[in-house]
């Protein structure tokens, strides 16, 4: 028996749709978030019209139930049914949407404040288009005391950083839980890869606080490091995130 | 129609067109090469313009405080300004566009010797001409408005492009008369000789044209990535450095690219709105015919116009961290999604459009089975194309990610899928293209199989390169190689489209129609997709406009004049993108009194008894 290609199209939605909720919040156990689910729903309902309707026949074949509903005599009960049900099903929609709830309201935020051109830090009125960390040219003129360097790094990072950013720099470290946005996860690959070493310098040593006042209100948790750590300090942890994590910090030179 | 002749000329316009954009990427690619290499030149160009400022009689940047912005009738002149520049813009990308593929339509018109390219040319350009008067008013009234309310910006910017902004207005004198000329001149100027001046007149006019743009786009890319200057704004005296500036050719290739893309689209809903009012078959027939090439004028320089655009964002990115993590990892990012949006919105439309232009030949039957596969592809692409780095999470999933990261959806957000998204459905809309270039056709070589066999292994190799490239590139080396794999991942995109196309007209060489091709059968829906194609393209070079200005956020000239006035702050995203969709709407409403008056000129009216025999 041929399906009916009216049904074809909404059975096609229905499995994409459910498709999108078993693959990831039953098979990946990570949920997809139900505004990018609207998102991408729209332009599948798009892509089935698309191949559904651009040829004359198989649009005609499409819209036919339709057209019979609307226009056939014979079909008078159930064309009252559905014009009666349809606006209350919307109706219903619309109230379920408008509703008063006790959630927050969705918050936007953005996973990279834009630095300033320049900043005040260590008492020094820094350029951070052209700061460069003073230890990462030893990654190829001395290996073994870059190590050392990492090493140190990796003592400050588990003394000060592991709490809030975990050990295993994945963001998950105990006071995670208490924070809100969670802190950054380093192993991420939209986080510090993207990154040059100098914006890394600039967000540690100046925290919450040094945020651009253009984008205010940050929310953020992360201290004024440059009141606790030397300046040595923060760049040698710098190291050690790059080092731990694999990823490389952004830059403009192949080698 | 639809004899041999007919045929070949199909093939000469698209070969012609397709080579011209092929041109384009190579010339893309090639500044693409350079280009990571400038930021070292322009460095040791700024030293030399700093020593030069030092003796320099010009005076520094002005230091500027809310009184210096005249309040003028209770008119907000930020809104003002914004409105005229970008009304001024849509028109001018539409008046620099259509006269370079008239150019191309007229040559093609004259080398195959049919009068239906010459005809089509002539009413591309009668549509441009009202378009280029509004745009004359709307450059007027920009140019008034920044002077009644940013005296102070405007005299430091003449005071540096004092010499180009004279040339800009001769030149502009210059581009009038030749624009009446080739327009006027066109039946005039026919046949043998004349035919020839003509076609150097147009010539002219596009070399003109472009000459505008680029001194335009000078002084708007000085006040992105000033050059020439010294740190406190004190000009060198050296105006080829600042016109010379960091970002100027990155936004001189994109707008190049994207005008004619964008003049493609606007001819195109002109081509659907005739085709709509159409009263006779023939009528449908000539504008059905019209569309599709307007369409194919478009989707050509859309093609390589996600290129240009990766390009333009990474000199950004590498000319200041904070104007590049403020375009696409913080304040406008959200609008990078629209943008992205928007993009697939064009992919789409412009396949549907395809697909729907299948029923005009009788043959389509053939290869409209794989329309689905093409379709879930397209889609799926696009899914990955606009998925946002940053998601927007409720409470309860925030809780159940146990944070703001998602591990599978999280790494779609970054440039590296982005890229290899917009390769897939690139190739992709060229496969579409190319089904649609067979649908009527029937090869007659013997070895029609063998180069089946070749073309399926040369998408499939494409596009495993592509995916290698931007899965290993891309997530597991450094930044050089993941920008720089964007290029590799380009040329493997051109290499699949021209390889599979050039293949492609040797099998079908010496082949059979099917039958004539029915101009005309094609659903009204198919028109839609033409209307919807130029509005997404106005909304998104208003959109992307306003991103590319606003990521100056509070200066006038980045880092060298503040902008004091009320209006310094970056506005919410809702409200420019409202400002933008009222500055949309109005151009959209000039746009179709264009298509009216170019329709009323054509009336006659003869009024019987109301002149003297």
């Amino acid at each position: 028996m041929k399906i009916p290609r009216l049904l074809q199209a909404v059975l096609v939605l229905a499995g994409v749709y459910y498709g999108f909720i078993i693959v990831f919040d039953i098979l990946l156990d990570a949920v997809i978030p139900s505004s990018l689910l609207a998102m991408y729903m729209f332009f599948v309902v798009a892509g089935v019209f698309m191949v559904f309707t651009y040829d004359e026949d198989q649009t005609r074949e499409l819209v036919a139930p339709i057209k019979a509903l609307v226009e056939d005599p014979s079909k008078r009960i159930w064309r009252n049914i559905v014009f009666a049900v349809v606006p209350l099903v919307a109706g219903a929609g619309a109230y379920m949407q408008m509703q008063p709830s006790f959630e927050a309201p969705l918050e936007l935020r953005t996973i990279h404040p834009a630095p300033p051109t320049t900043a005040k830090i260590f008492g020094k009125r820094v350029n951070l288009l052209k700061l460069e960390n003073p230890y990462r040219k030893f990654e190829k003129e001395d290996p073994e005391k870059f190590r050392e360097l990492v090493e140190e790094g990796a003592i400050v990072y588990i003394q000060n950083c592991q709490y809030c950013h975990g050990d295993k720099l994945d963001g998950k470290g105990p006071y995670a839980a208490g924070l809100n946005p969670t802190p950054l996860n380093f192993q991420d690959v939209g986080t510090i890869a993207q990154l040059q070493e100098s914006y890394l310098f600039w967000r540690i040593a100046t925290g919450g606080p040094g945020l651009p006042k253009e984008a205010a209100p940050w929310i953020s948790s992360m201290p004024v490091w440059q009141d606790f750590l030397k300046e040595d300090e923060i760049w040698k942890v710098i190291l050690y995130l790059y080092d731990y994590t694999g990823h490389h910090p952004r830059s403009w030179e192949s080698e | 129609m639809n004899g041999p002749r007919s045929r070949k000329t199909g093939r000469t316009v698209k070969t012609g067109l397709l080579l011209v954009t092929f041109g384009f990427v190579v010339a893309l690619v090639a500044f693409a090469l350079s280009g990571f290499d400038q930021l070292g030149a322009i460095a040791a160009e700024q030293e030399v313009a700093a020593d030069a400022a030092a003796a320099s009689p010009y005076g520094p940047a002005p230091k500027l405080t809310a009184a210096d912005y005249p309040s003028i009738a209770g008119i907000n002149s930020r809104v003002a300004v914004w409105i005229f520049a970008q009304l001024h813009l849509w028109f001018a990308a539409f008046v620099l566009a259509v006269p370079i593929f008239v150019f191309i339509i007229e040559a093609i018109g004259m080398r195959t010797r049919d009068k239906r390219y010459d005809d089509m040319a002539y009413e591309f350009i009668k549509v441009s001409i009202t378009a280029y008067s509004l745009t004359a008013v709307l450059g007027g009234a920009l140019l008034f408005s920044l002077i009644l309310f940013y005296p102070h910006l405007f005299t430091y910017l003449s005071t540096i492009f004092k010499e180009s902004m004279i040339y800009y207005a001769l030149l502009f004198f210059a581009e009038s008369a030749a624009l009446y000329i080739y327009y006027y001149g066109w039946h005039w100027l026919q046949g043998g000789f004349k035919k020839w001046v003509h076609l150097t007149l147009g010539l002219v006019l596009n070399a003109v044209g472009t000459t505008l743009m680029l001194l335009a786009n000078s002084w708007l890319t000085f006040m992105m990535s000033p050059a020439g200057v010294d740190a406190a704004g004190v000009f060198s005296g050296d105006a080829w450095a600042a016109i010379h500036n960091f970002l100027w050719n990155p936004i001189n290739i994109h707008r190049f690219v994207a005008n004619i893309a964008y003049g493609g689209s606007i001819v195109g809903a002109y081509a659907a709105f005739k085709f709509l009012t159409a009263t006779t078959k023939q009528e449908r027939a000539h504008y059905d015919w019209m569309g599709y090439n307007a369409n194919f004028i478009a989707i050509c320089a859309l093609l390589p116009l996600p290129f240009a655009g990766y390009y333009l964002a990474a000199e950004i990115y590498a000319y200041s961290q904070q104007m590049g993590i403020t375009l696409m990892g913080g304040i406008f990012a959200w609008l990078f999604i629209i943008q992205a949006v928007l993009i697939g919105t064009l992919f789409l439309s412009a396949n549907y459009y395809l697909w729907c232009g299948m029923g005009r030949s009788d043959g389509a039957k053939r290869y409209t089975k794989y329309i689905k596969y093409i379709a879930i592809v397209l889609v799926g692409a696009f899914l990955v194309w606009f998925t946002p780095h940053t998601l927007v999470l409720t409470n309860e999933e925030l809780k159940a990610l146990g944070g703001p990261y998602h591990k599978y959806l999280g790494p779609l957000g970054i440039m590296p899928a982005k890229n290899t998204a917009v390769n897939v459905m690139i190739i992709f809309t060229a496969l579409s293209f190319m089904f649609y270039r067979r649908a009527n056709k029937i090869a007659t070589v013997s070895w029609v199989n063998a180069g089946n066999a070749i073309q399926v292994a040369l998408y499939t190799a494409g596009i495993a390169n592509i995916l290698f490239l931007g899965i290993y590139h891309g997530y597991f080396t450094n930044t050089v190689y993941k920008v720089a794999a964007s290029i590799p991942q380009v040329l493997t995109t051109l290499i699949v489209i021209v390889g599979s196309i050039t293949l492609d007209s040797f099998i079908y060489r010496g082949g059979k129609q099917v039958g004539p091709l029915h101009w005309g059968r094609i659903p009204g829906r198919a028109q839609y997709a033409l209307f919807l194609l130029a509005v997404s393209f106005t909304w998104l070079m208003g959109l992307m406009g306003y991103i590319r200005s606003g990521i100056r956020q509070h200066w006038h000239v980045v880092d060298i004049m503040r902008d004091a006035s009320p209006d310094a702050f970056t506005p919410t995203l809702g409200y420019a993108a409202n400002v933008v969709s009222v500055a949309a709407i109005i151009f959209m409403a000039m746009v179709i009194f264009v298509f009216w008056i170019a329709q009323v000129s054509g009336n006659k009216t003869l009024p019987a008894g109301y002149w003297k025999e």
